[in-house]
């Protein structure tokens, strides 16, 4: 079976080292998605696989024949922009950008998982649904590193996003 | 990476056969599996993908809960009768790695998880574990993150997971599929400590897959996870602990405690539960808990300091759980 990204099927690599990363990039052609650290830490690589976020650079594109992936451009385009990436540019959630496909596809995966119930380090009751804090964002968004230092407004334009006051 | 052949597993029966190939590895998750090939710290001729088995469900067993090796992090944590009845190890779960990263990560390869020594994960470095007879680069370099308990000549490694550390103050149970056998391991078991074979971090035989793992009976009480981090997320723990506590007329009635960040397994003192039960609590008497736990501690020079600091997370969390001023 193929693999579906942002709804057009691929088909996968023949060499099994080919991370989902590499492969959404050179193979694919899909250059949002960036490579920072290339080992988990970062989390620039950030995509949603069948709705959910993951570190695209620690999966296998072959492991993934059959799933659907939504990378950053299947979540908006300049001309259609998603409502989060219309906050950033709102609240300036970035500075050289570098992040922020990542920051984007985790913090739009971050919303649903909230509203799922998923509970989080942040979260004081376990058994409560979680509530949108400023600790709970920064918690949920530690996997998403920004060097340029934007914390405060991606922080605000989630916020946004969530129907609450920056 | 190394060239691999990749091989997809479709039933656990096939999985158990290709994994006891020679130079063979599981991959379920693959988030410190992958790295660690991206590293070259691990160069399997043959990749076994277990992650499309049936091993997922998280499920009543009865009395306890028996959780499926491929149980993502996320969904173990989110389980509703792990926030109720095991919230210590929801706790743990969720101060461990980061949200993309406990959705992609599962039980069984956290179990699986190595350790993130420097010198490990550094193939320009000596270490037994890695190679064994090279030497361990760590005992006289840098040493901040390591063990300072059951620790050998040959390797001060620590395991780095928190999931486990939880599991241990459970006391679970690990579920084993072999090539036509099965067995079960209680998780304070599971971990082995260095000792003349570092390259061993655990009990699994080749060609044996961890299927589930299985909880107990909920005992309630109170639980706590206490870890103690050099950032507030998203850090290996320094030192934490893991704690099942409850109490009758102000006396200990239960007190099941495992350690992380301390040694080459999650550590668990039964001598602890002996001294703290039927005793009412107070400082002194933590006092005492800590230094049975710390009568063998050694230092590295740069852990030193995770010493006293074990010393005091457990006088905190017995505090915490019995109200207790410190």
């Amino acid at each position: 079976m193929p693999i579906t990204i942002n709804d057009t099927p691929h088909d996968l690599p023949d060499d099994p080292r080919v991370s989902l990363l590499d492969f959404l990039r050179s193979h694919a052609g899909l250059t949002g998605t960036k490579k920072g650290c290339d080992h988990g830490q970062c989390g620039a690589c950030t995509v949603l696989v069948n709705g959910v976020r993951i570190n695209s650079c620690l999966s296998l594109a072959v492991t993934h024949d059959g799933d659907e992936v939504t990378t950053i451009e299947g979540l908006g385009s300049p001309v259609s922009p998603s409502e989060m990436q219309m906050a950033f540019l709102r609240h300036d959630g970035f500075q050289c950008g570098y992040c922020t496909p990542g920051q984007i596809c985790s913090a739009t995966a971050m919303l649903k998982e909230i509203a799922a119930g998923w509970p989080s380090d942040a979260t004081e009751d376990l058994e409560a649904s979680p509530q949108l804090t400023g600790e709970e964002i920064r918690e949920r968004m530690s996997g998403n590193l920004c060097r340029c230092g934007a914390y405060a407004n991606i922080v605000a334009a989630i916020r946004d996003v969530a129907g609450e006051s920056a | 990476m190394r060239p691999f052949d990749y091989q997809r597993a479709e039933r656990l029966e096939h999985a158990a056969q290709l994994a006891a190939g020679e130079d063979t590895m599981a991959l379920a998750g693959g988030t410190n599996l992958i790295d660690l090939m991206k590293l070259q710290v691990e160069t399997p001729q043959t990749l076994v993908d277990i992650g499309r088995l049936s091993l997922g469900e998280i499920a009543d067993d009865g009395e306890g809960l028996r959780i499926g090796a491929l149980a993502s992090n996320t969904a173990t944590a989110a389980h509703p009768r792990v926030r109720s009845d095991y919230p210590v190890l929801a706790r743990a779960i969720l101060a461990g790695a980061t949200q993309q990263l406990r959705n992609k990560a599962t039980t069984g390869g956290n179990l699986c998880q190595r350790t993130r020594c420097y010198y490990f994960t550094n193939i320009d470095q000596p270490c037994n574990k890695r190679e064994p007879g090279s030497g361990c680069g760590a005992i006289d370099g840098i040493a901040k993150l390591h063990a300072v308990l059951g620790t050998s000549p040959h390797c001060i490694a620590t395991y780095p997971g928190d999931m486990a550390v939880a599991l241990s103050a459970l006391d679970a149970t690990v579920e084993i599929a072999g090539d036509g056998h099965e067995r079960s391991v209680p998780v304070r078991e599971f971990h082995l400590l260095p000792g003349d074979t570092p390259e061993r971090d655990n009990v699994l035989e080749p060609g044996e897959i961890i299927t589930s793992v299985t909880l107990p009976a909920p005992v309630g009480g109170t639980h706590i996870y206490r870890k103690v981090r050099e950032r507030s997320s998203y850090a290996f723990a320094l030192c934490s602990v893991a704690a099942v506590i409850d109490m009758a007329d102000n006396r200990f009635t239960r007190a099941d405690l495992a350690f992380g960040g301390l040694a080459h397994k999650p550590w668990h003192d039964p001598r602890i539960a002996d001294l703290l039960i039927g005793s009412e609590p107070s400082a002194a008497l933590f006092d005492k808990a800590a230094d049975l736990l710390l009568e063998d501690a050694q230092g590295y020079g740069e852990n030193d300091f995770k010493i006293p600091l074990a010393r005091r997370t457990l006088t905190a969390v017995l505090c915490e759980a019995t109200g207790v001023e410190a």
